[in-house]
């Protein structure tokens, strides 16, 4: 296995895989406590309609993406906020037009559509250095916006009413984290497409969160989870064969349903601790 | 809060004139008139959709009057709210929301300064004190998701607290909590009320009245006259039916002996029908 490491777009491979996790166990981490992984979702298959817009106007995708995802990130955000009856049929319809537009929008665009179905299942085996460089700013922008606004995610996350009346500007960090999650997910769809995205924002971050009691080191655990699923996913698809983008998914997935059985256990056996304690006392008597 | 400033305090905290509040143009208050005393420990009691919880909202300015004025220590509701420590009924998290107990009472500090300012020493000082005044020091580092009812609440009374509050603010202090833990929640409250203000809300007279100096009810209009009796012909204006109010055991120093008589019998009535 070694000596995959030989080739360049290997390395790259693995070190595209670590920067997006690091971004995706911190946004991740928000992303789940904050309850808005199907907002995620939308914002993901939006993005679709950017890579539309990058094709027709001779753009580069992935900066019709970066607008679309934004744009979709902002508006779904106002909409969860403003609207409180029904955001996620708005949401739902939010996603399905940003989908569409890209369908309608590659339809009309001439010639030969050169890799469109790496942005919908990931590509990460072709990332270049450059895209390497932008996802290291994306990290370092993430972490820094991350440590800035960590009181005052935390407070809009737990309790926004009680965030409002301090007089935090819950809005604007509002915002400001849909931005960070389009961003991320735009970078995320090198890696696993943007089909796949929610499974890995989301996946570590919950394993995670079931056994971190705090923000700061569920969002640790989540990136060294996230470095784990898609360095050993990488792996597999390259010993076998498989397409990358699926196969960390998988595992991921598989890592997932592991926790969740373990953590079932562990209810089933502390519960049954407690009621064989006053049980065996009683028959005493 | 430092003894010189007292003589310089307005005795007048809340004052309300003529407050209108509702949402899409239906009104929910009506012409509410208050004036709260500095030290006053003022019970409202009204039932469900009767304006409660809209009351609060207009108090800590996150919903706009329609008509009328509220103001806080001589302040509009944005500027006074810094003054108000409020304690919500329940707050609506991720039930594995990843917090502390210490964590969540040191976010009452979080207004008290700017963007990128880190915690002080001061701080820490402020959430350790309140985080003792409501004895849940020992469970400072106990995730929130892991407490009872009655903890939890007085997480959120520390977490008021450490704002370093001249008014309080208490919806449904005891809802969800058992008898006991209720009794308790009361005691902290009774001493606070030694130096903070206390407003608190509550569908539950038997509840209220162990514990304020004053009652009121509220339903779209607010009847107060700064008195600790209920007159029954408030609580008929209140409650269409105060019969299943009276139902679980309330003290009866609230209400004169012959109200107490009327409701029996009204209940009588009740069953024979």
């Amino acid at each position: 296995m070694i000596e995959a490491l030989q080739f360049d777009f290997m390395r790259n491979a693995l070190i595209a895989g670590t920067l997006v996790s690091v971004a995706c166990g911190i946004i991740g981490t928000f992303v789940v406590i904050n309850r808005i992984v199907f907002i995620s979702g939308g914002i993901a298959h939006a993005a679709y309609g950017g890579i539309g817009l990058g094709y027709f106007f001779k753009l580069s995708p992935v900066l019709g993406a970066v607008i679309f995802s934004v744009a979709a990130a902002l508006g779904m955000g106002i909409v969860q906020r403003r609207t409180h009856q029904r955001a996620d049929t708005m949401i739902g319809v939010m996603w399905a037009i940003g989908m569409a537009i890209g369908i309608i929008l590659i339809d009309l665009t001439e010639g030969y559509k050169a890799d469109l179905m790496s942005y919908l299942f990931g590509s990460i085996l072709t990332v270049t250095s450059h895209d390497l460089l932008i996802m290291l700013i994306l990290d370092i922008v993430i972490v820094i916006l991350a440590i800035a606004f960590y009181r005052e995610l935390l407070a809009i996350s737990f309790d926004e009413v009680f965030a409002t009346i301090s007089n935090v500007p819950v809005n604007v960090i509002y915002l400001t984290l849909m931005c960070m999650i389009a961003l991320t997910i735009v970078m995320m769809m090198r890696v696993v497409g943007l089909i796949m995205v929610i499974a890995l924002l989301t996946m570590p971050a919950a394993i995670s969160g079931q056994y971190m009691k705090s923000m700061k080191k569920m969002m640790a655990l989540a990136s060294l989870l996230g470095i784990v699923f898609t360095t050993s996913g990488l792996w597999l698809s390259y010993l076998l064969n498989l397409t990358s983008g699926a196969t960390i998914i998988l595992v991921a997935g598989l890592g997932y349903c592991l926790s969740a059985i373990a953590q079932l256990f562990k209810k089933r056996l502390s519960s049954a601790a407690i009621r064989e304690a006053p049980t065996s006392n009683q028959s005493r008597y | 809060m430092g003894t010189s400033d007292i003589a310089e305090r307005p005795s007048e905290v809340i004052s309300i004139r003529n407050l209108w509040a509702g949402y899409d143009h239906e009104p929910v208050l009506e012409a509410i008139n208050l004036s709260v005393e500095e030290l006053d420990f003022i019970g409202l009691i009204g039932p469900n959709g009767s304006g409660k919880t809209t009351f609060f909202k207009v108090l800590l300015g996150l919903l706009k009057p329609m008509h009328g004025e509220v103001r806080i220590l001589g302040m509009s509701v944005q500027k006074g709210r810094r003054y108000i420590g409020y304690v919500p009924q329940s707050v609506e998290f991720d039930h594995a929301f990843p917090i502390s107990v210490w964590e969540v009472v040191l976010l009452g500090r979080l207004g008290k300064r700017r963007l990128f300012q880190p915690y002080t020493a001061k701080d820490q000082t402020i959430v350790a004190n309140a985080l003792r005044d409501v004895d849940m020091l020992h469970l400072r580092d106990r995730a929130i998701s892991e407490l009872s009812g009655g903890q939890r609440k007085r997480v959120y009374i520390a977490r008021a607290l450490a704002t370093k509050p001249r008014i309080l603010l208490l919806d449904e202090p005891l809802a969800g909590i058992d008898p006991q833990a209720g009794s308790h929640i009361y005691e902290l409250l009774k001493q606070l009320n030694r130096h903070l203000t206390i407003l608190l809300i509550s569908h539950d007279i038997g509840a209220i009245a162990a514990c304020v100096k004053t009652v009121g009810c509220l339903n779209r209009r607010l009847f107060y006259h700064g008195e600790k009796q209920i007159t029954p012909e408030m609580l008929n204006t209140v409650y269409n039916c105060p019969v299943d109010l009276i139902a679980h055991g309330i003290p009866h120093r609230v209400f004169s002996s012959h109200f107490i008589e009327e409701i029996k019998q009204a209940r009588e009535r009740g069953g024979r029908e």
